[in-house]
């Protein structure tokens, strides 16, 4: 396979689930906003934009954070690089760059998500379209994941497109749990403050988690719980462990087709064994904002090393 | 149902009966309600727009993409007509291949005073880096389209020979993907010869042309100049349908006197290059300096016979329009037999007696321009302004070589489904047609071009035109 070709295959991977992720960051920031009163409802928004990173992109257009601008802001912008749209616009630029790599399931999938995502967010979108528009990008991904599971050959195609999945995944967790860490310290909830399980409630659903977190910790919430959900439990697909774990198969899988390991093999061990080794009582030991920035320094050179190992770019 | 009409339709007699070629289709077409067939044709244009095969339109600031509109009625050609269409091509294309080899070493037909010298002095589709090199197999024109127009039962006639990077092929092969998801029973109905096999014969044609240096099976890919050229989407589907991986110029770079490209592994050698990009792109070393879509030194590469560049750079010497009208001329020389397809008649202007005749005459004519393409630049004569005309004129006095002339053909008609029911529209035929030292290979069937406008004769789809699945029958 062409270097470039995988190159567009992680990336189109990368940008869908960064507008997934977007999607159910936007839900959850909606749901709370809307059981706020005006001004921590803008708070919330702020916080919300903030998560994406997209906070001075954002004041440089609006002075304020009303639900109605922030929500198109961040599907539908056009300076805004980071808008649902340009990411769905980049995932089918790419998909149509490695259209020969991926089978034609896929390739209609994506097509067809795209037109339809592109028609709804023609025009601003109204308070009542914000949940039919996060649910049409969620349900882009998950046409694209279903129509990769039961159409594409494991060839190497296969595990750049799941590489780019988990390396965006793995990040967007961390970023999310780093905007809200403050909230999460365990010493807050030992010490009984009456913490608003609202917020934490609001972490979980950020990572559409809450549900599967119920169903673990039968309707015990506390900060100690969910960042231990979120990092360390493996059963949950949207948690730090998960997305190493399979990132390390799907590099396993790739240094197997090539027969040799690269340093991506190498610095996906180092970071394994970090992970692995730590408790939650050691996470916060270390500060949890630390571990999160040595986490998404690791994940990020893991990227770089895949591009390097596999000549994405001349 | 039918328009009297002067031209010859393809449905129709002139007594309104319906041609045998056309019978099940018709009584199938009858047995149908209007309403749901206007369903279906909705249905079409929501097929194309999911499978993405669009165009982009040149100098549109919107880079919007667009469909070519398609007419579910297909165009049908009987089992005897293909076979004697099948035969001219055959000899035209193998003439054409004869020519160019011709043109690169000895040039006989020239010190036989059968084509004039000044025709190459200064064409710009002459490559003079190919004079005395010969492509592997010796396969210059590895894919040719043949633009036919037909003007009677037995009339047709070459319009132009597309022997650069003939595109559309993907039209022919969509179009029949879509009649046969939305008209299934049709095909069960009337023996329409298969067309879907056509990028496995491509590839097979390609494989065959390939260098000695090829080791075990042939390395092909696609070359294209990226995803915002209008022709992508062709491109990218017939790699995909070939199993050939789809480079651009930054994929490719001439290692160790190969030209190659950079995988996942490193750098491998390609064999077969089917390139979609023009020749003055191809290598800054050697053509357009400025050219990022080519690779530098594959011509090198190429003279020293490390690879296959298909169609040969310098096959556009074959298929100019000053050259068209000596074709027959041509045929003959290297066939030693007459042509089987005729040409359209045609003026020469750069003939001070043909100029004369063309500026008499042309309120009746149609103008072209040697160089031109896409139906650009162009005087139909017979519905042109009184001032289009005296503009032309003075281009045409100008620059007179420029220009080649034809009488406007009563080009036949097929029809097209309307709100109202069917009506007869121009069409014109390409069939692709794949050359290897294995030999001449023709797919039953071809791109038709439909012009959408009633008693319009231009069938480009940058003006308009549309397109329809091509059946040809098996016996």
């Amino acid at each position: 396979m062409l270097g470039r070709t995988a190159n567009s295959l992680f990336w189109m991977f990368r940008h869908l689930e960064r507008a997934e992720n977007t999607a159910r960051l936007l839900e959850a920031g909606f749901r709370m906003a809307l059981t706020r009163d005006v001004a921590t409802a803008e708070e919330e928004w702020r916080s919300v934009i903030e998560a994406m990173g997209l906070r001075e992109t954002y004041e440089a257009h609006n002075g304020t954070y009303t639900g109605q601008q922030a929500w198109n802001f961040i599907l539908r912008e056009k300076d805004n690089p980071g808008s649902v749209m340009q990411m769905i616009d980049h995932v089918r630029t790419n998909a149509r760059a490695a259209r020969n790599a991926i089978s034609g399931e896929l390739w209609t999938s994506i097509n067809t998500s795209w037109m339809e995502i592109r028609a709804l967010l023609k025009r601003p979108v109204s308070q009542g379209h914000v949940g039919e528009a996060a649910e049409m990008i969620r349900r882009a991904g998950m046409l694209a994941h279903g129509a990769m599971a039961g159409s594409m050959l494991r060839n190497e195609g296969f595990h750049f497109a799941r590489v780019g999945t988990f390396v965006e995944r793995a990040d967007a967790i961390a970023r999310i749990l780093d905007m809200k860490y403050y909230l999460l310290l365990p010493s807050l909830s030992y010490v009984g403050t009456s913490m608003d399980t609202g917020q934490w409630d609001q972490v979980l659903r950020s990572v559409s988690g809450d549900r599967a977190y119920r169903w673990l910790n039968a309707g015990q919430i506390d900060a100690r719980g969910i960042v231990e959900f979120l990092v360390l439990d493996d059963r949950f697909p949207r948690s730090l462990a998960f997305c190493h774990s399979a990132l390390r198969q799907n590099l396993a899988a790739l240094a197997r087709i090539h027969g040799e390991e690269g340093e991506s093999n190498a610095l996906m061990r180092d970071a394994d064994t970090r992970l692995h080794d730590l408790t939650i009582e050691e996470i916060f030991d270390i500060g949890l904002h630390e571990f999160l920035i040595d986490f998404m320094a690791r994940n990020a050179a893991i990227a770089n090393a895949v591009a390097e190992d596999y000549r994405f770019l001349a | 149902m039918t328009e009297t009409a002067d031209n010859f339709d393809e449905m129709y007699d002139a007594e309104g009966g319906i041609r045998s070629g056309y019978a099940e289709y018709c009584n199938w077409y009858a047995e149908q309600e209007a309403g749901y067939l206007r369903r279906k044709d909705k249905d079409a244009e929501g097929s194309f727009r999911r499978t993405g095969i669009t165009f982009n339109v040149y100098g549109e600031d919107d880079a919007e993409e667009r469909l070519i509109p398609f007419d579910m009625v297909p165009r049908i050609i009987t089992a005897p007509e293909w076979r004697r269409l099948t035969r001219g091509i055959e000899q035209r294309v193998s003439a054409l291949n004869a020519f160019i080899h011709d043109l690169y070493h000895r040039q006989e037909i020239l010190r036989a005073g059968r084509v004039p010298k000044r025709l190459f002095r200064q064409n710009e589709a002459w490559l003079p880096h190919m004079v005395g090199l010969t492509p592997p197999g010796g396969v210059y024109t590895h894919i040719v389209g043949i633009d036919l127009v037909r003007t009677g039962p037995d009339d047709f006639f070459v319009l132009e020979d597309n022997a650069r990077t003939p595109s559309g092929v993907s039209y022919m092969l969509e179009n029949r993907e879509t009649m046969m998801a939305m008209y299934p029973e049709l095909f069960t109905r009337v023996p329409v010869a298969t067309v879907s096999d056509y990028p496995r014969r491509l590839a097979k044609s390609l494989a065959a042309c390939a260098p000695d240096c090829a080791e075990g099976k042939p390395n092909v890919a696609v070359l294209t100049p990226g995803i915002y050229n209008s022709a992508y989407y062709e491109h990218a589907f017939l790699a995909d349908q070939m199993g050939a991986e789809l480079v651009e110029g930054t994929d490719l770079r001439v290692v160790g006197g190969r030209v190659q490209m950079r995988t996942t592994r490193g750098f491998e050698p390609v064999d077969v290059l089917y390139r979609r990009v023009d020749d003055e792109f191809l290598d800054p070393l050697t053509f357009n300096p400025e050219s990022v879509l080519g690779v530098p030194g594959i011509m090198d590469v190429y003279r020293s016979g490390g690879i296959t560049i298909a169609n040969a750079p310098g096959t556009g010497i074959a298929d100019d329009k000053a050259i068209y009208s000596f074709m027959p001329d041509i045929v003959e020389f290297y066939t030693g037999e007459k042509p089987l397809l005729p040409n359209v008649e045609t003026w020469r202007c750069a003939d001070e007696d043909s100029l004369k005749y063309v500026l008499d005459n042309l309120d009746e004519l149609v103008v072209k321009e040697v160089h031109g393409s896409g139906g650009y630049g162009m005087l139909i004569g017979p519905t042109a302004s009184k001032k289009e005309i005296r503009e032309f004129r003075e281009k045409l006095v100008e620059k007179p070589e420029n220009y080649i002339a034809q009488p406007t053909l009563s080009l036949s008609t097929c029809p097209i489904f309307t709100r109202t029911g069917l009506a007869p529209r121009h069409v014109d035929l390409r069939p692709f047609v794949l050359v290897s030292p294995e030999g001449v290979d023709i797919t039953p069937g071809g791109l038709t071009r439909v012009a959408l406008k009633k008693g319009s004769l231009v069938v480009n789809s940058s003006q308009g035109g549309g397109t329809k699945d091509t059946w040809v029958l098996k016996d």
